[in-house]
């Protein structure tokens, strides 16, 4: 009783703390400076048809460096604490259904390639390296899901994960040395706009980062089905 | 219109959120969060967020759902085994 009323006057501290956000709510009729400045400018100083992206892995690229830390550390902290010594082997489940296999047989190539296609044209269209990368591992998850007995090569994960972290870096020093900063996409030519060769070194920043999320996402996925025994 | 999208869509979050609490069924409890979150996310492409809907869409209702899944199973594991 006495957790009940606890929770009610917090539940009321929330609302007495948020109602006002929610009354006094009036929509922008313009933008702020800021944003003005993205919206006018970035189409012709990057060449990136995508705003939001410009904004992502260009003006706000150490941002994006950082969220891209914070996920490796969380990948790295479960395969820390699901590690196991001995491999578990012995997987006598029972198969998946004859539907969830055919299905999967059937969209898991369509929905890794539609990952690919998120991250390539991240300049352009809505997406990038993180939704890319997420839709490649949920195609995964179908994978294993359908059939208990899938091995994915660590080694590989790995590989991938690895390499294109050290590249996503090594660009953005390219960036500082061959253009006006960390992340700067300006070093390689910015193409016609609207084309998917274009927009400097967004495509391959955001190819990086879409491989990474992906491989990242896997190796936790991989190592949760692992931990199961 | 869209408010009237909108205000459904939340109400059928909050609905789903309440059912995901007093769910007795710990299966029907995650699977009524992931459905939340499947919401979220049509929610974040009527106000025009496709970017923020995939991510949520993706990790939300796919990634997050599999995980607590995982861990259900193990609890369930050494649960018959304690």
């Amino acid at each position: 009783m006495v957790k009940k009323i606890f929770i009610v006057i917090i539940l009321g501290f929330f609302a007495v703390m948020l109602l006002p956000l929610a009354k006094d709510f009036t929509p922008f009729q313009e933008l702020s400076p800021l944003a003005k400045k993205y919206v006018e400018d970035s189409p012709e100083e990057l060449g990136a048809a995508n705003i939001v992206t410009s904004v992502i892995v260009t003006y706000r690229g150490l941002d994006t460096l950082g969220e891209v830390a914070v996920l490796f550390i969380a990948a790295a902290g479960v395969g820390f604490f699901l590690r196991r010594e001995g491999k578990n082997a012995k997987t006598a489940k029972r198969g998946s259904s004859q539907i969830l296999q055919s299905g999967t047989a059937f969209l898991f190539p369509l929905i890794l390639v539609f990952g690919v296609y998120i991250f390539l044209h991240g300049h352009l269209t809505p997406g990038g390296g993180f939704q890319g990368g997420v839709v490649i591992a949920s195609g995964m998850v179908l994978l294993l899901l359908s059939s208990v007995s899938t091995k994915i090569n660590e080694n590989v994960l790995h590989l991938v994960e690895s390499l294109s972290g050290a590249s996503y870096i090594a660009i953005g020093i390219l960036g500082l040395v061959l253009a006006a900063g960390f992340l700067d996409n300006r070093f390689l030519d910015l193409g016609e706009f609207g084309t998917l060769l274009s927009a400097g070194a967004i495509p391959l920043i955001y190819s990086f980062i879409g491989l990474k999320v992906g491989a990242e996402l896997v190796g936790i996925i991989d190592n949760m089905q692992k931990d199961q025994s | 219109m869209t408010t009237v999208i909108i205000a459904v869509l939340g109400a059928i979050m909050i609905a789903a959120a309440v059912l995901a609490i007093v769910q007795k069924s710990l299966l029907s409890a995650v699977i009524a969060a992931g459905a939340i979150s499947l919401l979220a996310s049509l929610l974040y492409i009527v106000l025009a967020a496709p970017d923020v809907a995939m991510t949520e869409a993706a990790i939300g209702s796919g990634l997050t759902t599999i995980v607590f899944l995982f861990a259900l199973n193990k609890i369930r594991k050494e649960d018959k085994h304690g």
